[in-house]
Protein backbone atom coordinates (compact mmCIF):
# COMPACT_ATOMS: atom_id res chain seq x y z
CA UNK A 1 0.00 0.00 0.00
CA UNK A 2 1.74 3.27 -1.22
CA UNK A 3 0.04 5.05 1.83
CA UNK A 4 2.26 3.46 4.38
CA UNK A 5 5.31 4.19 2.45
CA UNK A 6 7.30 6.14 5.12
CA UNK A 7 9.71 7.81 2.89
CA UNK A 8 6.68 9.57 1.03
CA UNK A 9 5.91 10.78 4.35
CA UNK A 10 7.81 13.87 4.74
CA UNK A 11 7.05 15.93 1.71
CA UNK A 12 3.86 15.56 1.79
CA UNK A 13 3.12 16.94 5.15
CA UNK A 14 5.75 19.66 4.47
CA UNK A 15 3.22 20.67 0.95
CA UNK A 16 0.54 19.84 2.69
CA UNK A 17 1.60 22.49 5.35
CA UNK A 18 2.67 24.88 2.81
CA UNK A 19 -0.74 24.95 0.42
CA UNK A 20 -2.98 24.94 3.55
CA UNK A 21 -1.47 27.88 5.28
CA UNK A 22 -1.28 29.66 1.39
CA UNK A 23 -5.48 28.49 1.74
CA UNK A 24 -5.91 30.09 5.10
CA UNK A 25 -4.45 32.92 4.38
CA UNK A 26 -6.22 33.54 1.05
CA UNK A 27 -9.36 32.36 2.56
CA UNK A 28 -9.15 34.34 6.19
CA UNK A 29 -7.28 37.62 5.00
CA UNK A 30 -9.58 37.67 1.58
CA UNK A 31 -12.54 35.78 0.62
CA UNK A 32 -14.25 35.79 3.76
CA UNK A 33 -13.78 39.47 5.13
CA UNK A 34 -15.00 39.90 1.09
CA UNK A 35 -18.01 37.72 0.91
CA UNK A 36 -19.23 38.78 4.12
CA UNK A 37 -18.77 42.43 3.55
CA UNK A 38 -20.96 41.53 0.40
CA UNK A 39 -23.51 39.44 2.47
CA UNK A 40 -23.75 42.58 4.75
CA UNK A 41 -24.18 45.00 2.42
CA UNK A 42 -26.86 43.58 0.79
CA UNK A 43 -28.47 42.76 4.19
CA UNK A 44 -28.88 46.34 4.38
CA UNK A 45 -29.86 46.82 1.59
CA UNK A 46 -32.71 44.65 1.75
CA UNK A 47 -33.43 45.82 4.99
CA UNK A 48 -33.00 49.61 3.56
CA UNK A 49 -35.52 48.46 1.18
CA UNK A 50 -37.95 47.46 3.73
CA UNK A 51 -37.99 49.82 5.19
CA UNK A 52 -38.41 52.64 2.63
CA UNK A 53 -41.36 50.62 1.44
CA UNK A 54 -43.07 50.29 5.04
CA UNK A 55 -42.77 54.24 5.25
CA UNK A 56 -44.26 54.37 1.19
CA UNK A 57 -46.68 52.24 2.72
CA UNK A 58 -47.67 53.68 5.67
CA UNK A 59 -47.73 57.33 4.08
CA UNK A 60 -49.87 55.96 1.16
CA UNK A 61 -52.37 54.61 4.13
CA UNK A 62 -52.55 58.21 5.89
CA UNK A 63 -53.59 59.87 2.63
CA UNK A 64 -55.72 57.41 1.70
CA UNK A 65 -57.49 58.19 5.16
CA UNK A 66 -57.27 61.47 4.28
CA UNK A 67 -59.09 60.90 1.42
CA UNK A 68 -61.82 59.00 3.17
CA UNK A 69 -62.16 61.53 5.28
CA UNK A 70 -62.58 64.25 2.92
CA UNK A 71 -65.16 62.17 0.92
CA UNK A 72 -67.35 61.55 4.28
CA UNK A 73 -67.08 65.55 4.45
CA UNK A 74 -68.13 66.18 1.18
CA UNK A 75 -70.82 63.73 1.19
CA UNK A 76 -72.18 65.29 4.66
CA UNK A 77 -72.16 68.69 3.08
CA UNK A 78 -73.95 67.38 0.52
CA UNK A 79 -76.67 65.68 2.40
CA UNK A 80 -77.29 68.82 4.53
CA UNK A 81 -77.26 71.06 1.65
CA UNK A 82 -80.01 68.83 0.13
CA UNK A 83 -82.28 68.54 3.12
CA UNK A 84 -82.47 73.04 3.66
CA UNK A 85 -83.13 72.82 -0.21
CA UNK A 86 -86.30 70.60 0.59
CA UNK A 87 -87.30 72.08 3.26
CA UNK A 88 -87.28 75.09 2.18
CA UNK A 89 -89.04 74.20 -1.15
CA UNK A 90 -91.99 72.11 0.81
CA UNK A 91 -91.87 75.53 3.45
CA UNK A 92 -92.43 77.67 0.11
CA UNK A 93 -94.97 75.60 -1.18
CA UNK A 94 -97.17 75.52 1.98
CA UNK A 95 -97.07 79.06 1.92
CA UNK A 96 -98.35 78.90 -1.33
CA UNK A 97 -101.02 76.67 -0.94
CA UNK A 98 -101.72 78.42 1.95
CA UNK A 99 -102.06 81.88 -0.25
CA UNK A 100 -104.12 79.96 -2.61
CA UNK A 101 -106.55 79.16 -0.15
CA UNK A 102 -106.94 82.06 1.46
CA UNK A 103 -107.64 83.88 -2.41
CA UNK A 104 -109.88 81.27 -3.35
CA UNK A 105 -111.83 81.13 -0.27
CA UNK A 106 -112.31 85.18 -0.73
CA UNK A 107 -113.37 85.04 -4.28
CA UNK A 108 -115.77 82.13 -3.23
CA UNK A 109 -117.30 84.12 -0.10
CA UNK A 110 -117.98 87.22 -2.59
CA UNK A 111 -119.33 85.13 -5.40
CA UNK A 112 -121.77 83.34 -2.81
CA UNK A 113 -122.77 87.17 -1.78
CA UNK A 114 -123.14 88.14 -5.23
CA UNK A 115 -125.25 85.14 -5.75
CA UNK A 116 -127.46 85.94 -2.49
CA UNK A 117 -127.59 89.22 -3.95
CA UNK A 118 -129.03 88.61 -7.20
CA UNK A 119 -131.39 85.98 -5.61
CA UNK A 120 -132.81 88.37 -3.34
CA UNK A 121 -133.51 90.66 -6.02
CA UNK A 122 -134.84 88.30 -8.34
CA UNK A 123 -136.99 87.31 -5.18
CA UNK A 124 -138.33 91.19 -4.96
CA UNK A 125 -138.43 91.23 -8.88
CA UNK A 126 -140.65 88.18 -8.74
CA UNK A 127 -142.71 89.80 -5.68
CA UNK A 128 -143.46 92.96 -7.97
CA UNK A 129 -143.97 91.14 -11.18
CA UNK A 130 -146.16 88.92 -9.43
CA UNK A 131 -148.29 91.47 -7.95
CA UNK A 132 -148.81 93.46 -11.18
CA UNK A 133 -149.53 90.75 -13.12
CA UNK A 134 -151.92 89.74 -10.11
CA UNK A 135 -153.37 93.70 -10.20
CA UNK A 136 -153.58 93.63 -14.31
CA UNK A 137 -155.41 89.63 -14.00
CA UNK A 138 -157.47 91.19 -11.56
CA UNK A 139 -158.52 94.71 -13.14
CA UNK A 140 -159.38 92.38 -16.83
CA UNK A 141 -161.66 89.61 -14.63
CA UNK A 142 -163.28 91.53 -12.54
CA UNK A 143 -162.70 95.55 -13.65
CA UNK A 144 -161.64 96.97 -10.17
CA UNK A 145 -158.20 97.90 -9.52
CA UNK A 146 -157.43 95.90 -6.00
CA UNK A 147 -155.54 97.70 -3.80
CA UNK A 148 -151.48 97.55 -3.92
CA UNK A 149 -151.14 96.81 -0.61
CA UNK A 150 -153.88 93.75 -1.02
CA UNK A 151 -152.20 92.12 -4.15
CA UNK A 152 -148.72 92.43 -1.90
CA UNK A 153 -149.78 90.37 0.88
CA UNK A 154 -151.43 87.99 -1.19
CA UNK A 155 -148.92 87.57 -3.38
CA UNK A 156 -146.03 87.32 -0.33
CA UNK A 157 -148.50 84.51 1.45
CA UNK A 158 -148.90 82.63 -2.20
CA UNK A 159 -145.08 82.86 -2.41
CA UNK A 160 -144.14 81.42 0.64
CA UNK A 161 -146.68 78.71 0.75
CA UNK A 162 -145.41 77.06 -2.77
CA UNK A 163 -141.62 78.05 -2.04
CA UNK A 164 -142.60 76.04 1.63
CA UNK A 165 -144.01 73.52 -0.46
CA UNK A 166 -141.45 72.80 -2.89
CA UNK A 167 -139.11 72.61 0.06
CA UNK B 1 0.30 -6.21 -17.14
CA UNK B 2 -0.92 -7.47 -13.71
CA UNK B 3 1.31 -4.25 -12.45
CA UNK B 4 -0.74 -2.20 -14.68
CA UNK B 5 -3.62 -2.50 -13.44
CA UNK B 6 -3.09 -3.11 -9.69
CA UNK B 7 -5.70 -1.32 -8.07
CA UNK B 8 -2.93 1.08 -5.41
CA UNK B 9 -1.11 2.05 -8.42
CA UNK B 10 -3.11 5.11 -8.45
CA UNK B 11 -1.85 5.89 -4.64
CA UNK B 12 1.75 6.17 -5.57
CA UNK B 13 3.54 9.49 -4.71
CA UNK B 14 5.69 10.56 -7.93
CA UNK B 15 8.41 12.76 -7.28
CA UNK B 16 7.66 15.38 -10.11
CA UNK B 17 10.64 17.89 -9.05
CA UNK B 18 13.17 16.75 -6.01
CA UNK B 19 13.90 19.11 -3.19
CA UNK B 20 15.90 18.43 0.18
CA UNK B 21 15.78 20.44 3.36
CA UNK B 22 19.09 19.27 5.25
CA UNK B 23 17.58 15.74 6.27
CA UNK B 24 13.95 16.23 4.77
CA UNK B 25 12.65 15.38 1.28
CA UNK B 26 10.71 17.96 0.57
CA UNK B 27 10.08 16.99 -3.26
CA UNK B 28 7.16 18.56 -4.68
CA UNK B 29 5.30 15.34 -5.76
CA UNK B 30 2.30 14.83 -7.64
CA UNK B 31 0.19 14.91 -4.47
CA UNK B 32 1.65 18.60 -4.13
CA UNK B 33 0.83 19.10 -7.03
CA UNK B 34 -2.92 18.53 -7.03
CA UNK B 35 -2.73 20.12 -3.36
CA UNK B 36 -1.80 23.48 -5.26
CA UNK B 37 -4.27 22.73 -7.85
CA UNK B 38 -7.09 22.68 -4.99
CA UNK B 39 -5.80 26.03 -3.33
CA UNK B 40 -6.05 27.65 -6.68
CA UNK B 41 -9.31 26.08 -7.27
CA UNK B 42 -10.55 26.96 -3.99
CA UNK B 43 -9.31 30.53 -4.30
CA UNK B 44 -10.33 30.70 -7.86
CA UNK B 45 -13.97 29.97 -6.68
CA UNK B 46 -13.65 32.27 -3.16
CA UNK B 47 -11.78 35.11 -4.61
CA UNK B 48 -12.75 35.73 -8.49
CA UNK B 49 -15.71 34.69 -8.05
CA UNK B 50 -16.81 37.05 -6.31
CA UNK B 51 -15.15 39.90 -8.09
CA UNK B 52 -18.04 41.63 -9.28
CA UNK B 53 -18.95 41.98 -6.01
CA UNK B 54 -22.88 42.04 -7.43
CA UNK B 55 -25.89 42.86 -5.29
CA UNK B 56 -27.65 39.78 -7.17
CA UNK B 57 -24.87 37.21 -7.45
CA UNK B 58 -24.42 35.24 -10.69
CA UNK B 59 -23.50 31.40 -10.55
CA UNK B 60 -20.32 30.93 -9.43
CA UNK B 61 -20.44 34.09 -6.36
CA UNK B 62 -23.80 32.28 -5.63
CA UNK B 63 -22.10 29.31 -5.02
CA UNK B 64 -18.87 30.77 -2.78
CA UNK B 65 -21.59 32.70 -1.12
CA UNK B 66 -23.37 29.41 -0.46
CA UNK B 67 -20.22 27.93 0.78
CA UNK B 68 -19.61 30.75 2.77
CA UNK B 69 -22.90 30.50 4.53
CA UNK B 70 -22.89 26.96 4.68
CA UNK B 71 -20.00 26.72 6.95
CA UNK B 72 -20.56 30.15 8.52
CA UNK B 73 -23.95 28.06 9.78
CA UNK B 74 -22.06 25.24 10.92
CA UNK B 75 -19.98 26.73 12.91
CA UNK B 76 -23.13 28.83 14.36
CA UNK B 77 -24.96 25.91 15.05
CA UNK B 78 -22.24 23.69 16.85
CA UNK B 79 -19.92 26.71 18.62
CA UNK B 80 -22.35 29.48 19.22
CA UNK B 81 -20.91 32.98 19.11
CA UNK B 82 -17.46 31.55 20.43
CA UNK B 83 -16.88 29.75 17.01
CA UNK B 84 -16.42 33.22 15.65
CA UNK B 85 -12.73 33.44 15.47
CA UNK B 86 -12.18 29.84 14.19
CA UNK B 87 -14.63 30.30 10.94
CA UNK B 88 -11.53 30.99 8.73
CA UNK B 89 -10.10 27.90 9.94
CA UNK B 90 -12.77 25.83 9.56
CA UNK B 91 -13.49 27.08 6.46
CA UNK B 92 -10.02 26.32 5.19
CA UNK B 93 -10.75 22.69 5.96
CA UNK B 94 -13.68 22.52 4.29
CA UNK B 95 -12.49 23.80 1.24
CA UNK B 96 -9.45 22.16 1.18
CA UNK B 97 -10.54 18.52 1.52
CA UNK B 98 -13.69 19.08 -0.42
CA UNK B 99 -11.74 20.16 -3.44
CA UNK B 100 -8.92 17.44 -2.32
CA UNK B 101 -11.65 14.85 -2.69
CA UNK B 102 -13.67 16.56 -6.04
CA UNK B 103 -10.37 17.09 -7.74
CA UNK B 104 -9.84 13.45 -7.12
CA UNK B 105 -13.07 12.12 -8.82
CA UNK B 106 -11.50 13.28 -11.84
CA UNK B 107 -9.76 10.25 -13.50
CA UNK B 108 -6.26 10.15 -13.94
CA UNK B 109 -5.93 12.50 -11.26
CA UNK B 110 -4.25 12.13 -7.96
CA UNK B 111 -6.48 12.10 -4.27
CA UNK B 112 -4.57 13.70 -1.50
CA UNK B 113 -7.03 13.08 0.92
CA UNK B 114 -6.50 9.04 0.32
CA UNK B 115 -3.06 9.64 2.39
CA UNK B 116 -2.86 8.86 5.39
CA UNK B 117 -0.20 11.08 5.88
CA UNK B 118 -2.01 14.17 5.48
CA UNK B 119 -5.26 13.12 6.81
CA UNK B 120 -3.52 12.40 9.87
CA UNK B 121 -1.52 14.98 9.90
CA UNK B 122 -4.64 17.62 9.60
CA UNK B 123 -6.61 15.42 12.20
CA UNK B 124 -3.38 15.89 14.89
CA UNK B 125 -3.08 19.80 14.26
CA UNK B 126 -6.80 19.52 14.80
CA UNK B 127 -6.13 17.80 17.91
CA UNK B 128 -3.54 19.99 19.28
CA UNK B 129 -4.90 23.36 18.68
CA UNK B 130 -8.27 22.37 20.40
CA UNK B 131 -6.37 20.91 23.47
CA UNK B 132 -4.22 24.37 23.52
CA UNK B 133 -7.99 26.19 22.85
CA UNK B 134 -9.66 24.49 26.01
CA UNK B 135 -6.33 24.57 28.26
CA UNK B 136 -6.55 28.29 27.44
CA UNK B 137 -9.96 28.87 28.32
CA UNK B 138 -10.30 26.83 31.35
CA UNK B 139 -6.84 25.69 32.55
CA UNK B 140 -6.76 22.80 34.64
CA UNK B 141 -10.55 22.88 35.36
CA UNK B 142 -10.02 20.81 31.63
CA UNK B 143 -9.30 18.01 33.32
CA UNK B 144 -12.99 17.92 34.36
CA UNK B 145 -13.79 16.99 30.64
CA UNK B 146 -12.68 13.34 31.20
CA UNK B 147 -15.50 12.97 33.90
CA UNK B 148 -19.12 13.84 32.94
CA UNK B 149 -20.59 15.59 36.06
CA UNK B 150 -23.47 13.39 37.61
CA UNK B 151 -21.11 10.21 37.33
CA UNK B 152 -21.55 7.79 40.20
CA UNK B 153 -18.04 7.78 41.91
CA UNK B 154 -17.64 4.00 42.06
CA UNK B 155 -17.68 4.23 37.91
CA UNK B 156 -15.17 7.51 37.89
CA UNK B 157 -12.25 5.19 37.46
CA UNK B 158 -13.95 3.60 34.77
CA UNK B 159 -15.61 6.40 33.32
CA UNK B 160 -12.15 8.28 33.44
CA UNK B 161 -10.35 5.67 31.22
CA UNK B 162 -13.59 5.48 28.63
CA UNK B 163 -12.93 9.33 28.04
CA UNK B 164 -9.37 9.41 27.97
CA UNK B 165 -9.47 6.54 25.29
CA UNK B 166 -11.98 8.43 23.11
CA UNK B 167 -10.59 11.77 23.63
CA UNK B 168 -6.77 10.55 22.11
CA UNK B 169 -8.43 8.62 19.27
CA UNK B 170 -10.63 10.98 18.05
CA UNK B 171 -7.34 12.17 15.50
CA UNK B 172 -6.98 8.77 14.63
CA UNK B 173 -10.58 8.42 13.81
CA UNK B 174 -10.95 11.66 12.61
CA UNK B 175 -8.00 11.12 9.82
CA UNK B 176 -8.72 7.34 9.09
CA UNK B 177 -12.76 7.88 8.15
CA UNK B 178 -11.44 10.36 5.49
CA UNK B 179 -8.56 8.50 4.11
CA UNK B 180 -10.26 4.99 4.22
CA UNK B 181 -12.92 6.44 2.36
CA UNK B 182 -11.73 7.70 -0.23
CA UNK B 183 -8.91 5.26 -0.70
CA UNK B 184 -11.78 2.26 -1.04
CA UNK B 185 -13.97 4.49 -3.25
CA UNK B 186 -11.05 5.11 -5.61
CA UNK B 187 -9.81 1.54 -5.40
CA UNK B 188 -13.36 0.10 -6.22
CA UNK B 189 -13.84 2.13 -9.15
CA UNK B 190 -10.03 0.73 -10.39
CA UNK B 191 -11.52 -2.67 -9.65
CA UNK B 192 -15.07 -2.35 -11.60
CA UNK B 193 -12.93 -0.87 -14.34
CA UNK B 194 -10.62 -3.69 -14.72
CA UNK B 195 -13.22 -6.19 -15.72
CA UNK B 196 -15.21 -4.15 -18.10
CA UNK B 197 -12.89 -5.14 -20.96
CA UNK B 198 -11.84 -8.36 -20.81
CA UNK B 199 -15.94 -8.95 -20.01
CA UNK B 200 -16.11 -7.85 -23.88
CA UNK B 201 -19.61 -6.92 -24.91
CA UNK B 202 -20.47 -7.95 -21.34
CA UNK B 203 -18.75 -4.89 -19.89
CA UNK B 204 -21.77 -2.82 -20.21
CA UNK B 205 -22.63 -4.31 -16.64
CA UNK B 206 -19.67 -3.15 -14.89
CA UNK B 207 -19.78 0.20 -17.03
CA UNK B 208 -23.33 1.19 -15.31
CA UNK B 209 -21.96 0.48 -12.41
CA UNK B 210 -19.33 2.67 -12.42
CA UNK B 211 -21.85 5.18 -13.29
CA UNK B 212 -23.63 4.28 -10.31
CA UNK B 213 -20.24 3.82 -8.52
CA UNK B 214 -19.54 7.32 -9.00
CA UNK B 215 -22.11 8.98 -8.36
CA UNK B 216 -21.93 7.40 -5.24
CA UNK B 217 -18.27 8.89 -4.51
CA UNK B 218 -19.07 12.20 -5.73
CA UNK B 219 -21.58 12.16 -2.66
CA UNK B 220 -19.19 10.33 -0.31
CA UNK B 221 -16.95 13.21 -1.54
CA UNK B 222 -18.57 15.94 -0.33
CA UNK B 223 -20.12 14.09 2.88
CA UNK B 224 -16.80 13.53 4.17
CA UNK B 225 -15.31 17.10 3.88
CA UNK B 226 -18.12 17.45 5.75
CA UNK B 227 -18.51 15.19 8.25
CA UNK B 228 -14.57 16.46 8.41
CA UNK B 229 -16.04 19.70 9.18
CA UNK B 230 -18.11 19.35 11.45
CA UNK B 231 -16.35 17.13 13.63
CA UNK B 232 -13.77 20.04 13.98
CA UNK B 233 -16.73 22.11 15.02
CA UNK B 234 -17.50 19.22 17.62
CA UNK B 235 -14.13 19.33 18.87
CA UNK B 236 -13.86 22.88 19.33
CA UNK B 237 -17.13 22.94 20.63
CA UNK B 238 -15.93 20.60 23.46
CA UNK B 239 -12.96 22.71 24.33
CA UNK B 240 -14.61 26.16 24.06
CA UNK B 241 -18.14 24.17 26.48
CA UNK B 242 -16.29 21.56 27.99
CA UNK B 243 -19.29 18.87 28.58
Amino acid sequence: MPQLDITAFSPQIIWLVITFLVLYVLMAKIALPRIGSILEERQARIDDNLDAAQSLRNESSAEAEAYEKSMAEAREQARSAIYDATQEMSADSARRHEELGTRLSGDLKAAEERISQAKEAAVAGIHEAAASVAAQATERLIGIEPADEAVASAISTALDTSVKEAG
Amino acid sequence: MAEAHNPLEQFEIKTLIPIKIGEFDASFTNSSAFMVIAVIAATALMVFAVRPRAGVPGRWQLLAELSYQFIAKMVSDNIGKEGRPYFPFIFTIFMFVLFGNFIGMVPYSFTFTSHIAVTLTMALVIFVLVTIIAFIKHGFHFFSFFLPAGVPIVLAPLMIAIEVISYFTRPFSLSVRLFANMMAGHTLLKVIGGFVVPLGIFGVVPIAGLVAVTGLEFLIAFLQAYIFTILTCIYINDAIHLH
